[in-house]
């Protein structure tokens, strides 16, 4: 009933107050090229539920065609070249002449084993000539590849991100709400974690902690807090004597309550920011990791452990893997990257 | 001045202590009984016995950690238990190659990436400046491992332009001359993007400011202006990213030592990690945080000589 005596009453009814949420979903729609990016990276979640979830994929390490085949569409030109030398010299088909029995010294062990071979039945295996977008070493399908390849990069982007954020926001919001001796002790144990450099500290803990999906989460979410701990520290510091945060002390809330109901959702637009810049740094820092062989293991496959095939597939002049992880990877972080970009303007309270 | 220098220094002891701990517990605790690693499979109590006496595992973890203590302050961290050679021999060996390497393409990129951000932010806003800032994203999301394994196999083992790889132990010019062009290139190609970006941010906030409009309303030529007055100003944030760093670049080119078979820290880093070898991790852990913090208070002193108005407290 109330909105009928608004609309009844003489005074225009005020425009309905927009949370910073509904603000900047509106600002980010707005922005064409950021939106555009949020539509990509969704097309990219997607495909790695889908992976995820078996539909996509699936066949990643099954071995259909044969080694390093051939995109289609090379295969078919080199094909049509094939033919095309052939018509030239027609009929000449060179004949194979076998060695005669009295000049071959194994004539008689090579009849006996073909003889022997004849006696087994070989399962006829049907090989690819060529895959759409190619095989690699072992006859893999590529795009299956990269597509397994987009679920785990995106995973461990995903869950390094977030337990980063999680584990520098408990220690920023209790450093900064609590400061003194909490202050001064979280400080220190921030500046030791900042005084090496990321990838000393991610080889170190690599080295210790063994191989796997789950090590390289922990892992580089345990060297990537620092810089959300400096942020919502900075922030709590600057909100813990708002009056809010007053009123609340004043009806008795706890001090968990007043940290996490409180003060924590007025930061969180600033923890999604670095959750998503976090999440592009990680994905970058887990393609360096699994190439140099301290990331996902053998039964895993990332983009970076693709890319740890490349130098010697590119010797051989097989380009095929690079261009799949460099396209798919390119086109995530870029988009990704410009995402944060739109987040952070859009998210921002001062702009109107 | 001085008083601040002490203070400083004096603030690191804590600091390092930290770290010390932090290798400590990585390597003791979580790294499991490096007489497994040591040793592996023919492994007889007597020997483990030996090893454990031999490494000061006998000994309790306070004690172990006092030897840690003392193995940092004289700088000699045993031997390696892969080559049984001394640790800090090899390091003093290794760290002249990442210098050079580091340095050079520290100094390159600071030569190309500032004039390129000054010019780019004098036409914020324009098609260009949004071109470039487009392409540095775009560049920057490229891998970096992409640019080293398509460079070196596309300048050097395709078009034979460069070595493949290579380093001339005793001769500065040949690595200067033969070996070092490549690596540097594409270090340059890695590293362009975000410091155009990261400057280019610096040299806009500072067009903002009134005396700039001051300067030209003096009549003062345009590239006077930028040059002398915006980049002076722009320059602290500058000094920052390099002294900050020049620790850090010694591990980032640790990539390019090892495509190119550059024998520096970063390249014996990653060996060490291959295979375990805890001394010679802790001893570059340690090294490369010293050389973080020295760097930190160096550009905090630098500060000073670049901008009179900076308060040191």
């Amino acid at each position: 009933m109330t909105t009928l005596q608004h609309a009844a009453g003489a005074a225009p009814a005020p425009a309905p107050s927009r949370s910073l949420w509904q603000l900047g979903w509106q600002r980010l729609k707005r922005d064409r090229i950021g939106f555009a990016c949020l539509w990509i990276v969704a097309g990219f979640i997607v495909l790695a539920l889908a992976s995820w979830a078996g539909l996509a994929g699936r066949g990643w390490n099954d071995e259909i065609a044969v080694s390093y085949a051939p995109p289609t569409f090379l295969y078919q030109q080199e094909h049509k070249a094939v033919a095309a030398a052939s018509a030239v010299q027609t009929g000449s088909e060179p004949k194979l002449q076998g060695l005669l029995p009295q000049e071959d010294p194994i004539w008689a062990e090579t009849q006996a084993a073909y003889k022997n071979r004849a006696k087994y039945v070989m399962p006829e295996v049907k090989k690819e000539p060529s895959l759409t977008f190619g095989a690699d070493i072992r006859g893999r399908d590529l795009l299956d590849k990269v597509i397994k390849g987009t679920s785990t990069s995106l995973s461990v982007g995903f869950f390094g991100a977030l337990l980063s954020v999680v584990i520098g926001a408990a220690l920023g919001a209790s450093a900064g709400f609590f400061g003194r001796k909490v202050d001064d002790f979280l400080m220190w144990f921030y500046s030791v974690f900042t005084a090496m450099p990321d990838m000393l500290l991610l080889l170190a803990f690599a080295a210790v902690a063994g191989r796997g999906l789950g090590t390289v989460i922990l892992v580089l979410s345990l060297t990537s807090w620092p810089g959300t701990f400096r942020l919502v520290r900075a922030e709590f510091i600057k909100l813990r004597s708002r009056e809010f945060v007053q009123a609340a002390d004043a009806i008795g809330a706890s001090s968990s309550r007043k940290m996490f109901i409180h003060i924590l959702p007025n930061i969180s637009h600033l923890l999604l920011v670095q959750f998503s810049l976090l999440m592009v740094g990680l994905i970058k820092y887990e393609v360096i990791l699994s190439f140099l062989g301290f990331g996902v293991d053998v039964r895993q496959v990332s983009w970076g452990s693709m890319l740890a095939e490349v130098p010697e597939e590119l010797l051989q002049g097989y380009w095929w893997q690079l261009a799949m992880v460099v396209a798919f990877m390119s086109v995530l972080v870029t988009a990704f990257s410009m995402l944060t970009d739109s987040l952070r303007d859009a998210l921002d309270p001062k702009v109107k | 001045m001085i008083a601040y220098f002490i203070r400083r220094l004096w603030q690191m002891i804590p600091t390092m202590l930290g770290v010390m701990l932090l290798v400590f517990v990585l390597f003791n605790w979580v790294g499991g009984d490096p007489t497994f690693i040591l040793e592996g499979k023919r492994l007889t109590p007597e020997i483990m016995a030996n090893i454990r006496v031999q490494l000061g595992l006998d000994k309790s973890l306070p004690e172990q950690f006092l030897l840690f203590v003392k193995q940092v302050l004289t700088y000699d961290f045993g031997n390696s238990w892969a080559t049984q050679q001394s640790v800090s021999a090899t390091l003093a060996n290794r760290v002249g190659p990442s210098v050079i390497l580091a340095g050079s393409l520290l100094l390159l990129e600071l030569l190309t990436a500032l004039p390129i951000a000054v010019a780019v932010a004098y036409f914020r806003g324009s098609l260009t400046d949004r071109l470039v800032t487009m392409i540095c994203t775009v560049a920057m999301s490229v891998s970096s491992l992409v640019y080293i394994i398509v460079g070196q196999y596309q300048l050097a083992f395709a078009w034979d332009l460069f070595p493949v790889m290579g380093w001339d132990d005793n001769s500065a010019v040949a690595n200067l001359l033969v070996y070092l062009p490549l690596p540097l290139l594409l270090g340059l190609l890695v590293a362009l993007a975000p410091s155009v970006r990261f400057y280019r941010s610096f040299v806009v906030e500072e067009l903002n400011h009134d005396y700039v409009r001051t300067a030209r309303a003096k009549g003062l030529s345009e590239p006077k202006v930028l040059f002398k007055h915006v980049l002076r100003n722009a320059l602290i944030p500058v000094v920052t990213n390099i002294t900050m760093s020049l620790p850090f670049l010694m591990l980032g080119s640790m990539l390019l030592e090892r495509f190119f078979g550059i024998p520096g820290m970063g390249n014996e880093l990653l060996n060490a990690v291959d295979k375990s070898d805890f001394p010679v991790i802790k001893a570059i852990t340690i090294t490369i945080a010293a050389a973080a913090m020295v760097f930190n208070l160096l550009a905090d002193l630098l500060y000073k000589q670049i901008d009179p108005r900076v308060q040191l407290k």
